[in-house]
């Protein structure tokens, strides 16, 4: 506890002064904006974090075969791994069922998560237009965007997606709440 | 559980001896443990002393000790080919104690397990910071640590029991994903401080190195932000790969989600990401058909090991054994009932109880050889009680699929059989 208190009270020393921050750069090193870029893939519901690049429904359902039926079926219903459409209006039922369509908040999500996580195998592999693309036609499956639509970084943040009023938070960990009052 | 410290058996609910009770513990342990060994019926069949094995680098388990866990994956998935499972669950019917064994804490991943390389492995810590930092795993084995005995709970625990109960279900099945482990680690506040985090940030996304790239957002309240840990240290050594080798976070009360393993990535912001893992997945649906979000803190619970399903008691002495925790605090009582919660009586706690770690709880009883249900029902610090399943399930629907911490009702038969129903 004594050189824990220590450590803190001279790293504080360091940061108030501006000096060289030997302490706090005696772990790790500092970070490039070059490489963070590499690493900083997020992409908020506001759209912050979309790079440039677009997709149309077209392309993506090419993209979609090429990479995604095998789990997720043709359709995005029917394979192996989740449901990606239908199921709108289930969700009050005894067999709810959650996809993209009826249950995912922000479209903005579906491109984050294909981008991270997606395909399986080879997580990231899509270029970013290829993300685009099998994004709007994941929408355009469950009705959220035309057939011949096509989505970017301006206009993913603004499709309301059908569930987007569908979650309660937490109060405790409200997000309109949380740090806003004192 | 020594000689040393004999346990007391406060809520006395038979008058026995010390000579009574241990001799029953331990024959009950011993049929529980060595199954496959032929019994010794006098000490004259007791095998003769001899030269053992060499010493050796590890300590294997026994051979006449098999205890594993089950990979599983979603409620009703059972009995799955391992490249299926999504979870491998915890043998709390097979274990004593309250730390779980490294290599039977419960494990689950999005993307199987990464062959990290330790010495390239690089935590960035970023955004809302003066100082965008990048660490090394020697790094942090360099700065001030804390160690922890916390508990670790899959959201999806208790899941089989939604919607009905398989009669046939283990603890393992019903219960199998919490575990508790000691933890070492950087305290968060360490980190956030030598990144010089901006005071307007409250929000932080922690990423794994995981094919998924599992990433939640964090709300930084001052419970997180002094708790909290980066942690490499698991039960005394490093972690195990299963577990976030070579470093995750360590969120102590909250979803297992949120402990991100194979942690590489800590960013500073002010509202939530949104990601999948918050939105899509580890969301409740109620039956209005609304989900709740952000419930982030894993609730008041407990759950009777010993006897639980698909075991066989006889009439007589049973030590009725288990384990509570809460993510609220400290367990400050558990009461168990032996009539289908029509009457409780305390259980004892062994000591030390600890904040946001799993407890073990036991008591005497005495069966009467007649059908009956026991269960269990613990009460944290704070006040928190585990509900019964009828008015959990009130409040919650059966849809919710996570955070599922109804009493757990075990039947006896007749014949001694126990088994899982929903109350």
């Amino acid at each position: 506890m004594f050189s824990h208190d220590k450590l803190f009270l001279a790293g504080a020393v360091a940061v108030g002064l501006l000096a060289a921050p030997a302490l706090a750069f005696d772990f790790g090193r500092p970070a490039t904006p070059e490489e963070i870029k590499l690493w900083d893939i997020d992409v908020g519901p506001d759209g912050k974090g979309l790079p440039d690049g677009s997709g149309t429904v077209a392309q993506g359902k090419q993209v979609f075969s090429d990479n995604c039926t095998a789990c997720h079926g043709e359709n995005g219903q029917g394979g192996i791994k989740d449901r990606l459409a239908g199921g709108q209006g289930s969700l009050a039922s005894n067999m709810p069922v959650k996809t993209v369509g009826s249950f995912w908040p922000y479209a903005t999500t579906l491109f984050d998560y294909i981008h991270r996580a997606m395909p399986y195998p080879t997580p990231g592999s899509l270029s970013t237009d290829d993300t685009y693309a099998v994004t709007a036609y994941i929408l355009s499956l469950n009705g959220i965007v035309p057939a011949d639509g096509k989505v970017d970084k301006d206009t993913l943040p603004k499709i309301k997606m059908p569930n987007r009023d569908g979650f309660v938070p937490e109060p405790e960990f409200d997000p309109a709440r949380l740090f806003r009052k004192k | 559980m020594t000689s040393k410290a004999p346990i007391e058996l406060l809520p006395r609910s038979a008058n026995l001896s010390r000579r009574g009770f241990v001799g029953s513990l331990s024959a009950g342990f011993l049929s529980a443990v060595a199954t496959e060994a032929a019994g010794a019926e006098t000490l004259a069949d007791v095998p003769d002393r001899g030269p053992g094995a060499d010493l050796s680098a590890h300590s294997e388990r026994s051979r006449f000790v098999k205890i594993d866990r089950i990979p599983e994956s979603t409620p009703g998935k059972r009995n799955i080919d391992p490249g299926d499972a999504i979870n491998s669950k915890t043998p709390h019917q097979r274990l004593v104690g309250n730390i779980t064994p490294t290599d039977l804490h419960y494990e689950r991943s999005h993307s199987g397990v990464p062959d990290i390389d330790p010495a390239q492995h690089r935590l960035l810590i970023h955004g809302m910071v003066q100082k965008p930092l990048v660490f090394g795993v020697d790094d942090l084995k360099r700065m001030p640590s804390v160690t922890r005995v916390v508990f670790i709970e899959c959201t999806g625990n208790g899941w089989e029991n939604w919607k009905k109960a398989d009669p046939d279900l283990t603890v393992q099945n019903t219960h199998g994903l919490v575990s508790t482990n000691e933890w070492t680690g950087v305290p968060l506040k360490f980190l956030i401080d030598i990144v010089a985090k901006e005071e307007s940030s409250n929000w932080m996304l922690a990423e794994g190195g995981d094919g998924a790239g599992v990433d939640r957002s964090i709300p930084l309240t001052d419970e997180i932000v002094n708790e909290a840990f980066v942690a490499y240290g698991q039960n005394g050594e490093p972690l195990r790969p299963a577990h976030g080798f070579p470093m995750r976070l360590v969120m102590p009360g909250f979803e297992g989600n949120l402990n991100i393993k194979w942690l590489r990535r800590l960013k500073f912001g002010n509202e939530p990401w949104m990601t999948r893992w918050e939105t899509a997945r580890y969301t409740q649906l109620l039956s209005n058909g609304k989900a709740r979000q952000f419930q982030l803190r894993m609730e008041t619970n407990s759950v009777i090991t010993q006897p639980s399903g698909m075991m066989q008691i006889q009439p007589g002495y049973n030590c009725i054994s288990g384990l509570a925790w809460s993510g609220h605090g400290k367990i400050a009582k558990v009461h168990i009932s032996t009539d289908g919660a029509k009457t409780w009586k305390q259980a004892q706690l062994s000591q030390p109880v600890l904040s946001k770690a799993q407890v073990r709880f036991q008591m005497d009883w005495v069966w009467d050889g007649k059908p009956t249900k026991i269960v269990s029902r613990s009460t944290d610090d704070q006040g928190n009680v585990q509900p019964d399943r009828q008015s959990f399930i009130a409040a919650m629907g059966s849809n919710a699929l996570f955070h599922y911490n109804a009493q757990q009702t075990w039947s006896i038969d007749e014949a001694g059989r126990v088994r899982n129903v929903l109350a």
